[in-house]
């Protein structure tokens, strides 16, 4: 029950996170803090964390980023779904690599997003919608061993 | 829903900007009451003109048996400090359907239109802004009254007015005020000032970009409006006719 209630509050924080107001030359680096969140949860508790979860947290997203319904709940259930696919693989790499690793799951799931955007409203593609994969693989080591941290101290199984 | 969120979110900005308006010295208190007192008698004689104007306005348009113009409810609204989608042109406010906002409501800030509301929430709800690619607002030519249509390119401070045919009276600087014709937006408020004309001839259509009059890159506080009550009695009693029906149909 309370490990549940761990995980349910570190993606809490992440949604934060990610509304969190910026100054507008930051803004463009905000890292997936979301992504981050449930890719760790993912490779670390295939069983709790997977897909269905990966799109219920992408339709809080929408809801409140204003976007429309479905459009990051669809990107993110992607991205998730290929780790679930291959958690076993992925967590025996090092970190730097797992870093690589979601850096390119989160330049899909910038570019899912994108097209679902285009095919909707005739967006144009900026380079900046790219930047936050940088500021995702930086964020990864970090987020990385603070989460295994967290399970560890509290035993989530 | 998630406004809870949405407002812990925006608290640390909050505090920031309580911390900002009550740590202030005395002596710029004092200056700004002397400047808010000259400002005051300066309103105020206004006021006094306005009400005189008003009266007469009514008066005029009882003569001309059209509509009379009541006084529409308004509210303040705060813009909450919450990131929204970059694919799109939206704000936050702090009213939600608590405070009887509901979906398609004009918003407005002290210089002109800013947009309408696009979702209602119990404590906070969503603007869409006129620069949204997916916006687009009736406008006429305040000095001619010729109607164009401003719709939104995902730019903030343009908006461009298609279909609009070369022989068009339109200059560079024309105001833009809504026309009212959607029934969304009430009528008369400034939405944009021409920038551009550009008359091409080998196009269909001239080229038109205005930029919006409200400053929808720097909103804090924002008007929200209701539409006017139709029980308003024309001033003065000088003609009720029949056609109270053209009133009624106005809105």
């Amino acid at each position: 029950m309370t490990s549940r209630l761990i995980i349910l509050l570190t993606f809490l924080v992440a949604l934060m996170a990610s509304i969190m107001p910026l100054p507008l030359s930051v803004d463009a680096f905000r890292p997936d803090w979301v992504l981050v969140v449930l890719l760790y949860w993912c490779l670390a508790l295939p069983a709790r964390v997977n897909v269905i979860s990966a799109g219920v947290m992408g339709f809080i997203l929408d809801v409140l980023l204003g976007s429309t319904l479905g459009v990051h709940a669809g990107a993110m259930a992607i991205s998730v779904y290929i780790i679930a696919g291959n958690f076993q693989k992925i967590r025996n790499f090092s970190v730097w690599q797992q870093a690589l690793i979601v850096g390119v799951l989160s330049a899909l799931y910038h570019l899912i997003v994108f097209w679902l955007q285009r095919f909707l409203t005739d967006a144009v593609f900026l380079p900046s919608y790219l930047y936050p994969v940088l500021t995702t693989i930086i964020l990864w080591p970090w987020a990385f061993l603070l989460l295994r941290k967290i399970r560890r101290n509290f035993r989530i199984t | 829903m998630v406004s809870p969120l949405q407002y812990l979110a925006t608290a640390p900005k909050q505090m920031m900007n309580w911390a900002a308006e009550n740590l202030v010295t005395r002596r710029q208190l004092i200056t700004d009451n002397e400047q808010y007192k000259i400002n005051e008698l300066a309103f105020h004689e206004q006021a006094l003109q306005l009400a005189i104007v008003k009266r007469e306005n009514d008066r005029l348009r009882a003569l001309l048996a059209s509509p009379l113009r009541g006084e529409a409810k308004k509210m303040v609204a705060e813009i909450l400090a919450v990131d929204s989608d970059p694919y799109t042109h939206q704000v936050v406010i702090n009213r939600g359907a608590n405070d009887g906002v509901y979906e398609g409501q004009a918003v407005i800030d002290d210089e002109g239109i800013v947009g309408q509301i696009l979702h209602v929430g119990t404590t906070s709800s969503r603007v869409l802004l006129i620069t949204d690619v997916t916006h687009a607002v009736p406008v006429r030519v305040s000095r001619n009254g010729v109607r164009l249509i401003a719709s939104g390119v995902g730019v903030i401070d343009i908006l461009t007015h298609n279909y609009v045919p070369h022989s068009t009276d339109i200059r560079v600087g024309d105001v833009l005020v809504t026309s009212g014709l959607g029934g969304k937006f009430p009528e008369g408020y400034p939405v944009a000032q021409v920038t551009t004309v550009l008359q091409d001839e080998s196009r269909a259509f001239s080229q038109i970009q205005s930029q919006p009059v409200a400053k929808i890159d720097r909103l804090r506080y924002v008007l929200l409006l209701w539409p006017e009550q139709l029980n308003v009695q024309p001033a003065n009693n000088i003609i009720t006719r029949p056609d109270k029906k053209a009133g009624s149909k106005r809105l």
